[in-house]
């Protein structure tokens, strides 16, 4: 029950109000569409609802999981949960009043501060949707500052990525996305030379995301030079955690780096909501979409935090914003930094190392047996490609009829890669599990 | 060293907490990573030049420290749980604790995005069920889920109109009318889509200037997007003569589903002609704010549009669901505008409550909102000026005018209610209201509460008159007082730094700020 309904309640306001009856204060509705019969079902106490729902959940198998492209499936420790399901936190609303919200703000600062760090840029902002369209925001932001058309994105992209910003930028007849290949798993040098040529002095940007999807790291220094010598920014886009071992954004050179935060702090949940990350180098400060907070001091001198650099938003500038965007995802960006905190530099970089240790050992054994291949031989973090024997559909089916989900038939996003699975390996996998996965596809003739 | 306490901070007086950074000693752990159970040096697996070169600079600090400096940072914050936020247009209502439950039942928590359909029935039931409630709501013949936010919302109802009309060989339409009274992201996002804004002028009472509105509704025009409520709590009288015009020149009429707690289960907008409308299931579904986010902005649509709609979407075939997430089955399809399904964790919580409420549920929700705004309208009307004379719906905005001749503006009076208990109403919104301040109470709030803010309000007008500079200097009780925005935006300090590194790009640990 959230409202009050003691049989005074309303009679009291409406004498209050001054009018005999609730339809007095509608009617300026025109009559006839008001107060339809919806069709809805009745209301449902809450012991009820929980049931209901919990049965709907349990509906849902578990499987033994070696699913990610994108999501993954991390552990979380118990007071990530805890601390940000406070009301005072998940309760208060954007820090426009900032006396009233110095918790929030110092979260988000807090925040800046890690994504800044584990990318190794300048700066970062108060956090976007989620990945793909961080990444979509950061390809308006290219176009903008070079004043070019075209942007340059490795087939090896995340494919809802891909698709995010076909969208995004697709309408309009002034961008255009080009493809770069990757036969070999990563980009290929001689294509991305020979793509950055064909639009000589048109490219605005080049994509490198690594890991990318199929799991395989880039090259990124190579690229960034390629790209930069034609002018272009770089848009690097990276797993977070992945960064607490692998070369991160800012150590060669990128120009705006984004990602998914999603694997520290969230959970999978069915697709959202995570949180959009977005660093980049000092120069494009006044360029970054969102919020972003900074710090500042009280008329008393006593350090504080506010949301700042409006100036670029839609509440002031409206058509002229350098994006519609509106909120941040602020309560996920905490769960995200509350697990950051946890982990430490130390904690980060263990953690990443066991999930590659993890992979690397489910990779080496699935490649022993007869028929199973890995597909690419660059590194690779916690996910690679596995082509199998045979129908990679019936594979997939078999399986999963084992109680195994295992991984990702790459062919609905890439026909080529017919019999190809993309499997994911992190921290909440045991050897055991990896060892049942290797004798379940090792069983299947 | 750092984890002293700096000695120009009384210890225990200052209600205000160290940055994470400068409690960091080197070599404290909160939690341990396992071994991995099958280890090889890691430079055997990957060559140098991929490996990380300079550790992040993150704290090193106890599972306690983390505990007690998140739990004193969420001390310093109002919430809804704790204090009543009057503020307009965005329906701070009670958020229901079993909906975060229910959103963290392992088997919604765990269902993976690209599972096999057959591994996430209940999830896909559950999202199918929420579809055809706000079907049911708002008279739309169907949703997509797919949206994280209002803004995102708009973009991709723009994007659907934009579609319907190239399919139908419209290349001409490329305006979209916005009135002057609306929220940012409308023109914001038309612009994103390469549209061309055009701005219709409202009259002081808020309503559409219908001269205005026809001298610019021509060919062009793809849409025309609108809140309704409008921005002052108004319902637009003129509403249908708007969507049958419009349609008459071939343009789509956008619903700004912002005020849509004013609507449900009291009138449907598909009803009224409109052929798109998002709704911001934070707002009017209780989902948390969270401090700015996450939210989801579902986007429903006639019949007709349906086929540009995004993708994924769930369906149902037979006693099957399923997931539609290519453009193989669309092919109309505007395609994706983020990775995956949608803010599912928020759809549950949306959902959860529509469950709570029930239709007759629903139906007292608006009721009680527009009730209890209306409560507010009258209380106040004498101590501002009214900007209109007629029931408001959700919401009751007031313009600040007659506190000007004190030298007191309504952003005082808002920094005021802080020292009070109570956030600020939204001020300065719309913009065509001088000295703004827009109420919106919602349905959740008891009359108590509803008259001890009144109350509160008339006690500081009464302050303006006998001690403006009270006023003026507030708040006087939150942990900060008002905080220096033109040096937070001149000189920007947006990350921490740490001790032994010159600040270059903003951002120093708070001690040395506070020396500064």
């Amino acid at each position: 029950m959230f409202q009050p309904n003691a049989p005074s309640d309303e009679k009291d306001l409406l004498k209050a109000i001054g009018v005999a009856s609730f339809d007095e204060l509608i009617r300026r509705l025109p009559a006839r569409h008001v107060n339809p019969g919806l069709g809805l079902a009745n209301e449902m106490p809450e012991v009820e609802i929980t049931r209901y729902l919990s049965e709907l959940a349990a509906k849902n198998a578990q499987p033994l999981s070696f699913l990610g492209a994108g999501a993954y499936d991390h552990f979380s420790p118990a007071a990530v949960g805890a601390l940000a399901l406070r009301g005072e936190f998940a309760t208060a609303y954007t820090p426009y009043q900032p006396e009233a919200s110095q918790g929030t703000l110092q979260v988000i600062f807090e925040f800046q501060s890690m994504v800044a760090e584990i990318f190794g840029m300048d700066i970062a902002n108060a956090s976007l949707y989620d990945g793909a369209s961080a990444l979509a925001e950061a390809a308006l932001v290219a176009f903008r500052h070079t004043d070019r058309p075209v942007l340059l994105v490795p087939d090896a992209l995340h494919p809802h990525y891909r698709r995010t910003l076909d969208t995004y930028f697709g309408s309009a007849a002034d961008f255009k996305i080009v493809t770069v290949a990757c036969p070999r798993g990563t980009i290929d040098a001689g294509d991305l030379a020979a793509k950055i040529n064909a639009n000589d002095g048109n490219v605005a940007g080049v994509v490198v995301q690594t890991p990318n999807f199929f799991g395989c790291l880039e090259d990124g220094a190579a690229i960034a030079s390629a790209a930069h010598a034609a002018g272009a920014l770089v848009i690097a886009v990276s797993n977070p955690l992945a960064l607490g071992v692998v070369a991160p954004p800012g150590e060669w050179d990128a120009d705006i780096a984004v990602g998914d935060g999603q694997p520290l702090g969230l959970p999978v949940s069915f697709g959202g909501p995570y949180v959009g990350l977005f660093a980049c180098k000092k120069e494009f400060m006044r360029k970054m979409p969102g919020r972003i907070c900074g710090q500042t001091v009280d008329v008393d001198g006593k350090t504080g935090y506010v949301l700042t650099l409006q100036a670029r938003e839609q509440h002031i500038r409206r058509e002229k914003a350098n994006s519609n965007i509106c909120t941040n995802q602020n309560l996920c960006a905490t769960h995200f930094t509350i697990h950051t905190a946890m982990l430490g530099p130390e904690g980060l970089r263990e953690l990443a190392e066991l999930n590659l240790q993890l992979a690397h050992y489910a990779a080496e054994q699935l490649s022993k047996l007869p028929g199973c291949k890995l597909s690419f031989e660059t590194p690779y973090f916690n996910e690679f490609v596995l082509e199998v024997p045979g129908d990679v559909d019936a594979v997939h089916k078999r399986l999963l009829d084992l109680g195994i989900l295992a991984g990702l038939p790459l062919k609905t996003f890439y026909p080529k890669l017919d019999r190809h699975l993309l499997i994911n390996v992190t921290e909440r996998k045991t050897k055991a599990d990896i060892d049942r996965l290797v004798s379940a596809v090792g069983s299947l003739k | 060293m750092s984890a002293m306490p700096p000695k120009n901070r009384p210890v225990g007086v200052s209600r205000l907490e160290t940055l994470l950074i400068d409690q960091s000693v080197k070599g404290r752990r909160a939690m341990r990573v396992p071994e991995a159970p099958v280890a090889q040096p890691i430079d055997r697996l990957i060559p140098a030049k991929f490996l990380r070169q300079r550790k992040p600079r993150l704290p090193e600090v106890t599972e306690f420290q983390v505990v007690r400096h998140f739990t004193r940072l969420s001390t310093l914050n109002y919430s809804i749980d704790a204090n009543f936020y009057p503020l307009g247009s965005c329906t701070m209502k009670y958020n229901p604790k079993v909906n975060d439950a229910m959103a963290n039942l392992p088997g919604f928590r765990q269902a993976h995005p690209l599972a096999p359909e057959s591994t996430v029935q209940g999830l896909l039931e559950a999202m199918y069920n929420l579809e055809q409630w706000l079907v049911k709501m708002s008279g739309f013949a169907h949703f997509t889920l797919h949206p994280a936010a209002g803004a995102h919302g708009e973009f991709t109802g723009i994007l659907v109109a934009q579609a319907y009309h190239r399919a139908k060989g419209r290349l001409n339409k490329t305006k979209v009318i916005v009135p002057d009274s609306a929220h940012g992201t409308n023109p914001a996002s038309a612009a994103l889509a390469h549209l061309t804004v055009v701005t219709v002028k409202s009259q002081a009472n808020g309503h559409i200037d219908m001269a205005d509105f026809r001298a610019k509704l021509d060919d062009d025009v793809a849409l025309v997007m609108l809140t309704l409520p409008n921005t002052l709590g108004l319902f637009e009288e003129e509403i249908e003569a708007i969507t049958r015009e419009s349609h008459a020149k071939g343009a789509l009429v956008y619903l700004d589903g912002a005020n849509f707690n004013a609507l449900a289960g009291l009138i449907r907008p598909g009803d009224l002609g409109f052929d798109i409308c998002h709704i911001n299931l934070h707002k009017t579904f209780s989902t948390p704010h969270g401090g700015g986010g996450p939210g989801a902005g579902p986007v429903g649509v006639t019949k007709e549009l349906e086929p540009f709609l995004p993708v994924p979407r769930v369906v149902k075939d037979g006693d099957t669901y399923r997931v539609r997430d290519s453009k193989h089955h669309y092919p109309q399809s505007i395609g994706q505008l983020r990775s995956f399904f949608g803010n599912t964790g928020i759809l549950i919580r949306a959902y959860t409550y529509m469950l709570s409420l029930g239709e007759d549920g629903v139906k007292e929700m608006s009721r009680r909102a527009i009730i209890n705004a209306n409560y507010v309208r009258v209380r106040l009307k004498d101590v501002f000026h009214a900007v209109s004379n007629e029931p408001c719906m959700h919401e009751a905005v007031f313009s600040g005018t007659p506190i000007l001749e004190h030298g007191v503006k309504t952003l005082d009076l808002a920094k005021r209610l802080l020292d009070y208990g109570y956030y600020a109403p939204t001020i300065y919104f719309p913009l065509i209201v001088p000295e703004a301040l827009m109420i919106e109470p919602t349905e959740t709030e008891t009359p108590e509460t509803l008259e001890a803010f009144c109350a509160t309000v008339e006690e500081i007008v009464r302050e303006i008159k006998d001690n403006p500079a009270v006023v003026k200097e507030a708040p006087h009780t939150t942990p900060v007082r008002r905080l220096d925005e033109v040096k937070a935006a001149r000189e920007p300090m947006l990350r921490w730094t740490t001790a032994n590194e010159p600040a270059v790009y903003g951002g120093r640990s708070t001690e040395r700020a506070a020396r500064a």
